[in-house]
């Protein structure tokens, strides 16, 4: 156990953490403001990464094919939230689960439709591809770097947003009184469009950047959902500060949970019952994070609560 | 050449198709993984198989997605036991599907001939006389790694393989073999897709090689992280770390990286070019280990048939058990707990024109068996 592998790690760990936060602050927004639960965020994830990789096959750019997510990610999410999502707001929980369930059913079958069950995989662009020295003995991937500096600029982009424009304070106050705001005379369904653009488009993004690492397969979008949905529970829903914090911390701890609980349990036991005991536990900790979250502050950290 | 070749797989076909006006029919289930990051395995799996019987008018085959999924592998199982009524089962890539899947299928009375998971419990206490693996048993391309890990002269190596089955077996049959030190030692999530946590540690550990075990989409996701890592220790690990289908992806990342399997395409026996050539001219890509082991399932099954009907479970069993085709591995055996003996090789990625590939170097293991005959008491 070394310093610089403590660094290294909670380097990936901000780097998990990042991604997460484009996944989830779109979904933490339309959750809080139109009170819609949206289980087809993943697929906006999904629909980002396959048309990055068709962008980029076509094109040979990588920079047009994380330009092609947010543009295909937002349309698909514009076009939702026209013909679907929008009949669904004064419908209660279940119905919206149900409804964006199918939507995931749809969106998974057509793009194995047009693509096929084989993942696709993406290279990184030789100026992003090798890795960095920043002190010492630490080296990093250049490509990670580029996501933790990516989310950070995105980060600020939405709190600027949000707490600085007037859309920003049409937003809140929608998330506060939706009848009020339209009574005066913001067009509450414009800005709901808006919003669900926008989200899908951070969503489309994060699958696109993740992408290019891993792989583009169809059905990679919900397991990302599921630890979104973890954050914007632990953050407080509606809150792009809780977000922000909650995916750091997600991030972080299952990143050096990963190494770290192994590790500890090393030094009770042989390494295979370890490492297996230990990934075990590790695979839990977000979530037991989370119950203890929720026993001790049950709306999440900035959350006011469902009403 | 190719015209040789061409006629001696248009006799190979007439002469089968004559044996078999009269032939016994018999009904295959596949259940494989042809869908997200296991796929290219299972459409391997399945395009050996079905080029191997593809004139033969007798088998018919029902071929289902898994999905990677135990649940769903044991549903499928289910339905092609109760309702289609298949005499023989086929296909399970992964080792944590046939667990589930085959002690049951076999318990009924049903054949199973594994054209690739080999899980140590199926070759020790749970072998069963209804069970063939025609691949290998988990351990063994492990062990032949281990065994070259010690002739490259590495001392202080790095392991890693997922949480399943196989992937304990493979890091058992590895340390089985291997003298030095351990640097590390990981056990990943299956079809994980993020190396940057074990990436690090390896970086920390100071070892002088990684061997990891990490089939399909996760060997993929795993070589393109580590290359980018700046990482310059090196490699090795079985086939299944740097098959056709994961080299196509990674690219010349993989140059020269050292891996052991029980097939290669440059393999000289006539099997195996008319495997080859008749694989890349009917799917227009060049086949990998497993597609050459769904190749053999086929023929070895239709060497079977050839002899019993599989009506007659005893003298079907016996037929299969002697193993009577031509294999692309050339010699080919089963061992007394039903997997094959065979020699296991080294190999080296290189680049043939534009495409990267295998190239056999030497011979890791001769007549390899494997190490679970003594438990297994059939």
């Amino acid at each position: 156990m070394t310093f610089e592998l403590c660094v290294e790690q909670l380097l990936n760990g901000f780097q998990f953490g990042f991604m997460l936060f484009l996944m989830s602050a779109g979904l933490t927004l339309i959750f809080g403001v139109m009170g819609l639960i949206n289980l087809a965020h993943g697929s906006f994830y999904m629909i980002g990464a396959f048309s990055a990789a068709a962008v980029s096959a076509a094109l040979g750019s990588f920079w047009f094919s994380l330009l092609a997510s947010l543009i295909f990610a937002s349309i698909a999410g514009v076009i939702v939230e026209i013909v679907i999502i929008r009949r669904l707001y004064d419908r209660d929980h279940l119905d919206q689960v149900l409804a964006t369930f199918a939507l995931i059913l749809l969106f998974s079958e057509s793009v194995r439709w047009i693509f096929g069950a084989y993942p696709l995989y993406l290279d990184v662009p030789d100026i992003l591809s090798g890795s960095l020295q920043i002190i010492g003995g630490i080296y990093y991937s250049k490509y990670r770097l580029f996501i933790i500096l990516v989310g950070l600029l995105l980060a600020i982009f939405l709190f600027f947003l949000i707490g600085k424009t007037n859309l920003g304070v049409q937003i809140r106050a929608g998330q506060h009184d939706r009848e009020m705001i339209s009574a005066l005379g913001v067009d509450i369904s414009k800005l709901y469009t808006f919003l669900f653009g926008l989200g899908a488009a951070l969503a489309g993004l994060a699958g696109a950047l993740v992408g290019t690492i891993q792989s583009v397969e169809v059905g990679m979008g919900e397991p990302v959902l599921i630890l979104a949905f973890v954050v914007i529970v632990i953050g407080g829903i509606g809150s792009i500060k809780g977000a922000f914090m909650a995916s750091l911390i997600v991030g972080c701890v299952d990143t050096m949970g990963r190494f770290l609980v192994p590790w500890i349990l090393m030094s009770l036991t042989d390494p295979s019952t370890a490492m297996s005991i230990g990934s075990a536990i590790a695979s839990m900790l977000i979530y037991v994070l989370m119950a203890i979250v929720l026993i001790v502050k049950p709306t999440g950290f900035f959350g006011k609560g469902l009403t | 050449m190719f015209k040789l070749i061409k006629s001696v797989i248009v006799l190979i076909a007439l002469v089968t198709t004559s044996a078999f006006a009269d032939g016994h029919k018999l009904k295959v289930g596949m259940i494989t993984t042809l869908s997200g990051g296991g796929s290219g395995l299972g459409i391997d799996v399945r395009d050996g198989f079905m080029l191997a019987i593809r004139n033969n008018d007798n088998i018919e085959v029902i071929i289902e997605d898994d999905q990677r999924k135990p649940d769903i592998a044991v549903q499928l199982a289910d339905k092609m036991i109760q309702s289609e009524k298949v005499d023989v089962l086929t296909g399970i890539i992964w080792s944590n599907l046939a667990m589930a899947v085959v002690p049951a299928a076999v318990n009924q009375g049903k054949f199973y001939l594994s054209p690739n998971a080999g899980p140590s419990a199926l070759a020790g206490k749970g072998c069963h006389k209804n069970y063939f693996n025609v691949a290998w048993q988990n351990d063994n391309l492990h062990e032949a790694a281990g065994g070259h890990a010690n002739s490259s002269g590495f001392k202080n190596t790095f392991i890693l393989a997922p949480n399943y089955p196989a992937g304990k077996d493979a890091l058992t049959g590895f340390k089985r073999y291997f003298k030095g030190e351990l640097a590390g030692e990981i056990y990943t999530k299956l079809g994980q897709k993020d190396y940057s946590v074990e990436i690090a540690q390896i970086r920390a550990s100071n070892a002088d090689s990684v061997f990891f075990f990490l089939p399909g989409g996760m060997g993929i996701g795993f070589m393109k992280q580590y290359a980018q890592s700046g990482i310059d220790t090196p490699v090795v690990g079985p086939a299944f770390s740097f098959d056709q289908g994961i080299l196509k992806a990674v690219g010349t990342a993989a140059l020269g990286v050292k891996n052991t399997s029980q097939w290669s395409k440059d393999l000289d026996n006539n099997a195996n070019k008319i495997f080859v050539t008749e694989f890349k001219k009917e799917f227009g890509r060049l086949p990998s280990l497993y597609a050459s082991q769904g190749y053999d399932t086929g023929n070895l099954l239709i060497s079977a048939m050839k002899k019993s009907s599989v009506k007659d479970a005893d003298a079907f069993r016996q037929a299969i058990r002697a193993a009577n085709f031509e294999s692309t591995r050339g010699s080919f055996k089963f061992s007394s707990n039903h997997h094959p003996i065979q020699d296991i090789y080294v190999r080296e990625v290189v680049k043939e024109g534009e495409v990267l590939t295998n190239k056999i170097v030497s011979i890791g293991l001769k007549d390899h068996s494997n190490a679970y005959v003594d438990q297994c008491s059939m």
